[in-house]
């Protein structure tokens, strides 16, 4: 194993990631803040380091097409996008999920305009949240790198065959230079078995992919369909197991810090958590019985481990990076909450969303939300959505 | 077999690629073109189809009429689905995982081409992309009932650009989708429709010869969208290119050859009068038609004159 740290920045260490798995396809148009990985990527294929086709599409809708046609025919894909990206792949990514095509995508994650931002939150994740990928979350640049390598091996699963994004906060994590172990090829060629379509497109086995279903039929594709996207978080675990064998570097759906013996908790998604621990071990030195949350799998959303995760404490504050406006509280709080819901005791919850936009959370500013959330849920206000810092 | 048009039609194969019993409309040129077309492709080919008639009555679930491999995604993407599959085989094979040199063949309606998904289709002809494009046109969208599209043809009434007290119906004149394809400077493009079989047949052998981008443009006449008579389709066709409405030519490396010369061209009424959806113009916009098209005909041949 190689174990030698060094420094590279986020976007190439995916870029590394895709080159270990020796990626067949990689179809990108690129959009700030994933621009970095694209580039690295067509550097790679240029100086024939990475033996792929690289297709410079006219689109991210054409990006993400190619890469249902790449997939279909056996190729191992690959594509990133962020933001409005992601917003113009939308209905395509369905496609890919309901094709069983298994395309690894990073999300360079992005607010949506308007007004125009490059910068980064979850508005564009949240969104395609019922697409019917797997999706997971990063937090440094370590796990940007395993957790591509990783995706790649879940993805292809011949029980699993969906495709898989992996989240990675815009510039937070794309754009940071952070020291990291890399792994070596004959490590990764023993870890990761070869792509292999069972339906692949070929003359020799004509296959009909993508025909229309009317109402006696579409119903009967949707359930296994989701019966086989919930099932695939066995395989997520035995991947992340068998990554922790070779590695040492241990990959859960939901993530503690501090938590066990917490009443406290706040629950954060992506690269805001190691700041957030920050603030975690100051209110520990000061006494407070506060712990720390990570939902690393986003989908399928690990209902088994999250509520294992919280059923200790008695206030769960959640924080959302992104806005569902006119709805109950921010896209991830919902989830939260029904995902509790249904428990005879349950943590009380309480919804903030900050960090629109690019817009950092401090050290304090996490503490405040932290006592704010515990003087809400004394005074019993449970039911407010609450953005945080914002300037009247 | 060079040319098949100089053979007995009973040389080409009765091998179908598209299987009977899919659910096309009695006289459906589109279906034919299809069918014809699969017959000169042969079994080595993948078809990548868009979303509009073709998909959804060839494809029904748990059924299929397709012999060969086919994908069908969504409406727009085609030509970059088709981009991506042909990616794929290069590397695979260079990789030394995929043995046979398999064509990839993009299809779609004239709304899928042209509206929307020309960009996706330009992009992947200036990418160069070794496969061929087939445009099916129709001159509507007829999978949804018949809406207009930039193919539709001046004064024909659709659903969304209905003839009525003061409109002829199509306000616009037919987009020329061959040159658009011409001008990426691909190496083949050509015109063909299935009243002439072995025409469509030769070019789209051509075409698997290309390497690099081919683009056809089948007109592909529909009697349920052009209020024509079942029985008509083959002859509709025929008028089409006798009138110089839609005229049979290819564009070779630049190099503009006229499949079918018409000296005398036929008048465009005999080829409008068959249609319902012409029925409601009056003679001064039949007029107005006939000069369009002897203008654009002789457009076409002062092309095939000079060479490109
Ligand atoms: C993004 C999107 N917009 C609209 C549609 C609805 N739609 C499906 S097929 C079609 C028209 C197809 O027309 P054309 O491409 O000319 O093919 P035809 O059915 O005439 O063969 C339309 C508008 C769709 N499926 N997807």
């Amino acid at each position: 194993m190689a174990t030698k740290r060094i420094g590279m920045e986020g976007s190439f260490a995916i870029a590394e990631a895709v080159k270990l798995a020796n990626a067949d396809v990689v179809a990108a148009y690129p959009i700030t803040p994933q621009t970095h990985i694209v580039e690295r990527l067509a550097e790679l294929v240029a100086n024939g380091e990475l033996n792929a086709e690289y297709i410079p599409v006219e689109s991210e809708h054409s990006a993400m097409s190619a890469c249902l046609g790449s997939s279909a025919v056996g190729a191992r894909t690959f594509t990133a996008t962020a933001g409005q990206g992601l917003e113009l792949m939308h209905e395509v990514l369905y496609v890919a999920s309901s094709l069983r095509l298994p395309i690894v995508m990073t999300v360079a994650n992005r607010a949506l305009s308007g007004p125009l931002s490059v910068w980064g939150d979850h508005s564009d994740v949240m969104a395609t949240r019922d697409c019917g990928w797997i999706q997971i979350f990063a937090e440094n640049v370590q796990q940007v790198f395993d957790l591509v390598l990783c995706a790649f091996h879940i993805a292809e699963d011949p029980s699993v065959l969906f495709p898989t994004m992996v989240h990675v906060d815009g510039f937070h994590l794309s754009h940071v230079i952070e020291s990291l172990y890399l792994l070596e090829q004959e490590e990764v060629d023993k870890f990761l078995p070869k792509y292999h379509h069972p339906y692949a497109l070929n003359p020799d086995k004509p296959v009909t992919i993508g025909a229309f279903g009317p109402p006696n039929i579409y119903t009967e594709t949707k359930k296994p369909q989701d019966i086989a996207l919930r099932a695939s978080k066995k395989v997520i675990l035995q991947v992340w197991r068998k990554f922790s064998e070779l590695t040492g570097r241990y990959y859960s759906p939901v993530e503690s810090y501090k938590a066990k013996d917490a009443d406290v908790l706040l629950l954060v998604m992506g690269s805001f958590s190691e700041t957030a621990m920050m603030a975690i071990d100051k209110m520990r030195e000061e006494g407070q019985k506060v712990g720390l949350i990570r939902l690393r799998l986003w989908r399928p959303f690990p209902f088994d481990e999250f509520r294992q995760a919280v059923a200790q404490a008695q206030l769960l504050i959640v924080l959302d990076r992104a806005l569902s406006f006119g709805g109950p509280t921010g896209p991830v709080c919902s989830e939260i909450q029904a995902a509790l819901y249904p428990l005879e005791t349950r943590p009380k919850i309480i919804s903030f969303v900050g960090g629109l936009g690019g817009r950092d959370i401090s050290v304090p500013t996490f503490e405040d939300i932290i006592r704010r959330g515990m003087a809400k849920a004394k005074q019993g206000r449970l039911d407010e959505l609450e953005m945080i810092e914002v300037r009247e | 077999m060079e040319s098949l048009a100089i053979y007995a039609p009973r040389l080409v194969t009765t091998k179908e690629y598209l299987a009977s019993g899919h659910r096309a409309c009695s006289g459906c040129g589109e279906v034919l073109a299809v069918r014809l077309t699969c017959k000169a492709l042969g079994r080595n080919v993948i078809i990548v189809n868009a979303t509009g008639c073709m998909e959804i009555v060839s494809s029904q679930l748990p059924y299929t009429s397709w012999e060969v491999p086919w994908i069908h995604t969504l409406f727009e993407n085609t030509a970059a689905v088709a981009s991506g599959i042909e990616a794929g085989i290069k590397v695979l094979s260079r990789k030394g995982g995929y043995s046979q040199k398999t064509k990839v063949v993009a299809m779609a309606g004239d709304g899928g081409t042209m509206d929307i998904g020309l960009q996706a289709l330009s992009g992947a002809l200036e990418r160069g992309h070794n496969f061929i494009y087939i445009c099916y046109d129709n001159e509507a969208y007829m999978n949804t009932g018949i809406q207009r599209s930039s193919a539709t043809p001046f004064g024909a009434s659709t659903t969304t650009s209905p003839a009525g007290k003061i409109s002829i119906g199509q306000t616009s004149w037919k987009k020329n989708m061959p040159a658009i394809a011409a001008a990426h400077d691909i190496p083949y493009v050509a015109t063909a429709c299935t009243s002439y079989p072995f025409d469509l047949m030769n070019k789209v052998k051509k075409a698997m010869k290309v390497e690099g981008p081919a683009y056809i443009h089948v007109l592909s006449v529909c009697p349920t969208g052009w209020r024509l008579p079942s029985d008509l389709t083959i002859k509709a066709g025929r008028l089409a290119v006798e009138t110089g409405v839609f005229p049979l030519y290819e564009i070779e490396a630049g190099k503009y050859t006229l499949n079918f010369d018409f000296p005398q061209l036929r008048p465009v009424e005999d080829y409008l009068k068959l249609q319902g959806r012409f029925r409601h113009l009056s003679k001064e916009v039949v007029a107005q038609i006939q000069e369009r098209v002897k203008a654009e005909y002789a457009k076409l041949k002062r092309k095939v004159i000079q060479g490109s």
